[in-house]
């Protein structure tokens, strides 16, 4: 096969740019945040280059580069995308360079490390989204930790120590159970194929070959790990803290990008290789999904900061995403993979929004405001106007996904039951609930608190970062097919490999 | 015309558009409300002119799709921005642009003035825009857009005055409320949709309704789907159990409560049933629910409205009591009565709040009626269009209300029994005396508020200076009033019109044809019985208006009497049978508290976060015993080393022996 070095370029950019960043004076903040900035703008152009080439009536993996890494253990470099992670990438590259704009006025210290964090972090996502081999996948997998447990950990808010501690451990814990489910199945696949190998394409040929009993525990080693990173109720605890503890854009490319590795994880991974025990845990993982919906949005609905309340509602909307996973038929799945990129977009801004205001009043505690609708008419109409695209009002992006997840569930054959939708579906209310129950008390009402009246409406700046992804939430909520096309043949043939495995010959 | 259809959708966007990105810059009221307007009059201009193509067409051409662009494709789902124009959703697209035309020009005398008048004529043109979606949709998916657009609109109107308190709570506390019930209504039809799609394997109309009569669906389905997609209506149109928002919808400016909680947007769950027909048709078990809820919302509505003191708190339980008759109409399988109720409602009773809003703005924002009185003198026209609306949905002869009135009554009558015909007539019979109350303590007898310079006395100690409203404003009224009097009689019933038969009904039989086929409910049809009940109807509702008269005009302390007499009833029907209060301590609280202090308090941060951080402790404390282990002796390691040597040894002997 020919080798395309474009996805390897993609993730040569960061790399570059942050090295460049180290020959860089710490004192010239400015000169760095524009090289970080470019940096991902460029990252952007490249992603938008693939985007244009990708063939979306193919599902096989495209721009696949591949060369030997570790011989001896047969390690490669490989890395290739198909229709799930493409929109991913994209989602990765048009949500850094606005993290890093917002980051513009917020971050004072430490300038310099920050942003070669911020780059780190892209490097670490897309190499996630981008690798085929199941060694370089969880180098990739692991490293993202560290720029993100720094992220927290030093700029990140009173409790930050705690915070980046907690999102550590809880989620290498998971990663360890993992590794050791990788390597049982790298040694078993050794076994059938007579030769060493953490090629992800080969895998998924012994994968489904593997005992149904063992095949559950490897997949619920995975599941583990991924179920933490979504995070699948009752895995969660960690997000609130880290959330709140986080800065602005920290909260941004958790809740935009981090989370749906661990939803990509379970498209991936866990479906592919484990099709067997996949079905027999649909059903489990399920209730998991629609409990965190319903939980999710209950808890959320009383919480009184604005970051815990976001915070909370990503457990809610990730719910939808898992539902849709293992509903496993096609609406289902489409509405999945668009409802990944819904989230990364309606929760990142809902994040940018309150890391606006916050910057401004110095408080994230509902009750501190109310009736600032008059005081600050912009930022009132774009957190409004991103609440309806999170509670999925339809003609917005949020509607589509709820919408096929839920038609999806309603008739799959592998949930096999009404009640998953029917009470799946109440999160709906209680969205509407949460959202603008927030939104009444914020912005509508009179200014009770004086030191509400002198704060200004967002800058330029700030709307050139939100504006882009309204922008995508009108797009999608418009014609989607121009996303939903592009995961179609992945989502078909991820479906296919769980239900008609094709599995390795014996012989 | 039919081609342009998609304007009356574009044109209202644009409006939007234009008002919500021009109109804080401008701040010409003018302008802003000429496009505010204008955007909605060409749209009626272009639904007229489809209904005229329409009409020329041969029967069975009548219904067409204009499609513009597809939606959503996935899987079997094929969805796009498609509108069918057809008798039904002509006659819906007549009222919901021409009522709504109506009520822009209304708006631009009303809202002068107002600060934010460019949001008003923004939220306005964007609700029209949602509304035809919902009117036009070729397919339940597009419906449901207009339908939770419609639904935010409302919010956004509701809450438009967003620092004013509203009652004991806020405008936006009552928009929020009206979101919310709307979306738990939104939730049954969510759950419609769902089974229909996995039932008949497309969302489209043609394809369901056709697949609804071709293939072997089981009954208990078409039951389930019909009372989903009915609790949505519910929802909507503010039927028990999910009336309480309407009420609080109150909350927005006049023109709000005539367009949207009145004239159109209410009406959608109607509309949306009637669209429905072939399945509610399949499904008799849901059919007699759609009776049974809306008989007894129509008639408990009523029962409020009947000591209600806000003026725009006695036409919002109208309007819910009428929403009731509509819906028996349809449980009747009087489906084209029940559209034709839509109609002479919305004019009747848009016009009825356009009055309401006539009086309020000349009365400075007082909405009670008990600081009303000989109002007649000083706002003449104002007083003569809200007798003739009044008249109307007293259902008097010949005025509008009459027909669509006693059509449901008679339907009930023949379809459903006696029991239901009974509790429609007690109900028509208080729609005549609360309407009649609020007519006689608002445009006559005494004074009861303090005029500027006048010298009658009251309780109301500002000074009120009674007038006329400008012309922007009471045009809109006379259009109304001509509507709201002769607008019955397209729909003559036959015994009065002969061979001319029912035009309103001709119109619409293609729409419910195999519905009506499906039902045969038509049998017996007896000229003096439909005659008689007419009578009846008529005599009763006259003599509600006498009486209404007496109390209210000659003898006002019977009405306090009965009051305190009564003083138990009175209070439960004011405090509207305390449903508000009941929902707040049988399900909000409830959730509220127990998502507060058990799922978040307890359940996430002590039981799951505390085992996950007792893990932790754990894992602490036990490393914590073994360093002590590492002790930096070098004597203890080597007593260890020793102990493990021999150890060691001993297994190995022990395992060749």
């Amino acid at each position: 096969m020919e080798q395309s070095y474009l996805l390897t370029y993609l993730l040569a950019v960061p790399i570059i740019g942050s090295l460049l960043l180290l020959f860089i004076n710490k004192e010239k903040a400015k000169l760095i945040k524009n090289v970080g900035l470019i940096v991902s703008l460029i990252a952007f152009i490249i992603s938008l280059i693939i985007y244009f080439d990708f063939n979306d009536q193919s599902s096989d993996f495209q721009f696949v580069h591949k060369f030997n890494w570790i011989s001896d253990l047969n390690i490669s470099y490989h890395v290739g995308i198909d229709g799930l992670s493409m929109l991913l990438v994209l989602l990765t590259t048009f949500l850094t360079p606005l993290t890093l704009i917002s980051s513009w006025s917020s971050i004072k210290h430490k300038v310099k490390e920050f942003t070669f964090f911020m780059l780190f972090l892209e490097l670490g996502m897309l190499g996630v989204f981008v690798s085929l081999d199941m060694f370089l996948f969880y180098v990739f997998w692991e490293a993202m930790l560290i720029p993100m447990y720094f992220i927290i950990g030093i700029w990140g808010g009173e409790r930050r120590i705690y915070a980046s501690i907690k999102f550590f451990i809880y989620t290498m814990a998971g990663s360890l159970l993992m590794l050791v489910a990788i390597i049982w199945l790298v040694v078993y696949s050794a076994e059938m194929l007579g030769g060493f190998t953490t090629n992800l394409l080969d895998l998924y040929r012994t994968g489904p070959t593997i005992d149904t009993t063992i095949q559950g525990f490897l997949f619920l080693a995975f599941a583990l790990s991924f179920a933490i990173k979504v995070p699948l109720f009752p895995f969660h605890t960690w997000l609130p803290d880290a959330h709140v503890e986080a800065p602005t854009a920290g909260s941004v490319i958790l809740a935009g990008v981090l989370l749906k590795m661990g939803t990509y994880g379970f498209l991936r991974f866990n479906l592919p290789l484990f099709p067997q025990a996949s079905l027999d845990y649909a059903g489990l993982i399920s209730v998991l999904a629609v409990i965190g919906i319903i939980y999710g949005a209950l808890v959320a609905m009383v919480q009184t900061d604005m970051k815990k309340l976001v915070a909370y509602s990503s457990v809610s909307h990730l719910g939808f995403v898992i539902l849709g996973i293992f509903a496993l038929n096609q609406e289902a799945v489409q509405g999945a993979v668009i409802q990944m990129i819904n989230h990364g977009l309606s929760t990142g801004a809902l994040f940018l929004l309150v890391g606006m205001i916050y910057e401004r009043t110095h408080t994230r505690k509902i009750a501190d405001y109310g009736g600032i609708a008059k005081v600050v008419p912009f930022f009132s109409f774009a957190l409004l106007f991103t609440s309806l695209s999170s509670i999925g009002l339809p003609g917005l992006n949020g509607f589509i996904g709820e919408f096929l997840i839920l038609t999806g569930a309603f008739k799959s054959t592998v949930l096999g039951s009404w009640w998953f939708t029917i009470f799946a579906a109440t999160g709906v209310i209680f969205a509407a609930v949460y959202l603008l129950w927030m939104y009444k008390k914020v912005a509508f009402g009179e200014v009770t608190n004086p030191n509400m009246n002198s704060i200004t409406d967002l800058n330029f700046r700030e709307k050139l970062v939100l504006i882009p992804i309204f922008i995508f939430i009108v797009w999608i909520g418009i014609y989607p097919s121009t996303f939903l096309k592009v995961s179609e043949k992945s989502s078909e043939k991820v479906i296919e490999q769980v239900l008609n495995p094709a599995k390795i010959n014996l012989e | 015309m039919i081609d342009l259809i998609y304007l009356t959708v574009l044109l209202p966007l644009l409006g939007f558009l234009f008002n919500g990105l021009v109109g804080p810059k401008i701040k010409s009221e003018k302008i802003i409300g000429i496009v505010g307007s204008g955007a909605i009059g060409l749209s009626f201009i272009i639904v007229v002119g489809a209904f005229f193509e329409t009409l020329a067409l041969p029967v069975d051409q009548r219904l067409n799709i204009v499609t513009l662009f597809q939606w959503i494709a996935v899987a079997g789902l094929n969805i796009s921005f498609s509108y069918q124009v057809d008798q039904l959703s002509l006659v819906m697209s007549l009222i919901v642009t021409g009522v709504g035309f109506i009520i822009h020009v209304y708006s631009i005398g009303y809202m002068h003035g107002d600060k934010s008048f460019w949001r008003f004529f923004a939220y306005m043109n964007l609700f029209i825009f949602a509304m035809m979606n919902l009117v036009l949709a070729d397919n339940f998916l597009l419906l449901f857009l207009g339908w939770e657009g419609v639904g935010l609109c409302s919010y956004l109107l509701i809450g438009f005055w967003y620092d004013r308190k509203f009652e004991k709570s806020t405008t936006s506390a009552a928009g929020l409320k009206a979101f919310v019930v709307n979306r738990i209504g939104d939730f049954g039809f969510l759950l419609g949709m769902f089974l229909i799609y996995s039932t008949f394997g497309t969302l489209v109309f043609t394809d369901v309704f056709s697949r609804a009569v071709s293939f072997a669906v089981p009954e208990h389905i078409f039951v389930l789907i019909a009372i989903f997609l009915f609790i949505g209506a519910t929802g909507k149109s503010a039927q028990i159990p999910l009336l309480v928002w309407l009420p609080d919808a109150m909350a927005g400016p006049t023109p709000v409560s005539a367009l949207i909680h009145a004239a159109t947007m209410v009406t959608a769950g109607v509309y949306m049933v009637a669209r429905c027909s072939i399945i509610y048709a399949s499904a008799p078990a849901a059919m007699m629910v759609v009776a049974v809820i809306g008989v007894f919302t129509a008639f408990f509505a009523a029962t409020i409205g009947l000591v209600q003191n806000d003026i725009k708190k006695v036409l919002a339980y109208s309007t819910v009591s009428q929403l009731g008759y509509m819906f028996l109409a349809l449980g009747a399988g009087a489906f084209s009565a029940g559209i034709f109720h839509v109609m002479t409602h919305a004019f009747f009773k848009a016009l009825l709040f356009l009055g309401a809003g006539s009086v309020i703005h000349s009365m400075h924002e007082q909405q009670d009626i008990r600081h009303y009185g000989g109002l007649k003198k000083y706002m003449p026209l104002t007083y003569g269009t809200f007798l003739v609306a009044a008249v109307a949905i007293s259902g008097i002869p010949p005025l509008s209300g009459f027909f669509s009135k006693d059509e449901i009554l008679w339907y009930s009558f023949t379809n459903l029994g006696f029991v239901f015909w009974l509790i429609g007539l007690l109900t028509a019979i208080m729609t005549a005396f609360y309407m009649f109350r609020l007519y006689f303590m608002t445009f006559e007898g005494k004074e009861r508020f303090s005029a500027k310079g006048g010298s009658a006395s009251g309780g109301d100690s500002h000074k009120t200076n009674p007038h006329e409203s400008p012309k922007l404003m009471t045009i809109p009224l006379i259009v109304l009033a001509v509507l709201s009097a002769i607008g019955g009689f397209i729909g003559i019933p036959e015994i009065f019109s002969g061979d001319h038969g029912n035009l309103f009904h001709s119109w619409l039989a293609p729409v419910f044809k195999t519905a009506e086929m499906k039902l045969m409910h038509f049998g017996g049809h007896s000229h003096f019985e439909e005659l008689l009940l007419m009578i009846i109807s008529v005599v009763a509702a006259a003599g509600a208006i006498f009486y209404a008269r007496y109390v209210y005009l000659k003898k006002p302390e019977v009405a306090e009497k009965t009051a305190s007499r009564f003083k138990g009833a009175y209070n439960i029907l004011l405090n509207k049978y305390f449903l508000d209060e009941a929902y707040d301590a049988t399900v909000i609280n409830p959730i509220v508290k127990g998502s507060e202090n058990f799922l978040w308090k307890i359940a996430d941060n002590k039981l799951i976060d505390g085992l996950i951080n007792g893990l932790a402790k754990i894992v602490d404390k036990i490393s914590g015993s073994i360093k002590k282990i590492q002790t930096g002796i070098a004597q203890s390691y080597a007593l260890v080393m020793v102990l493990g040597i021999l150890i060691a040894l001993f297994w190995i002997i022990m395992s060749y022996s």
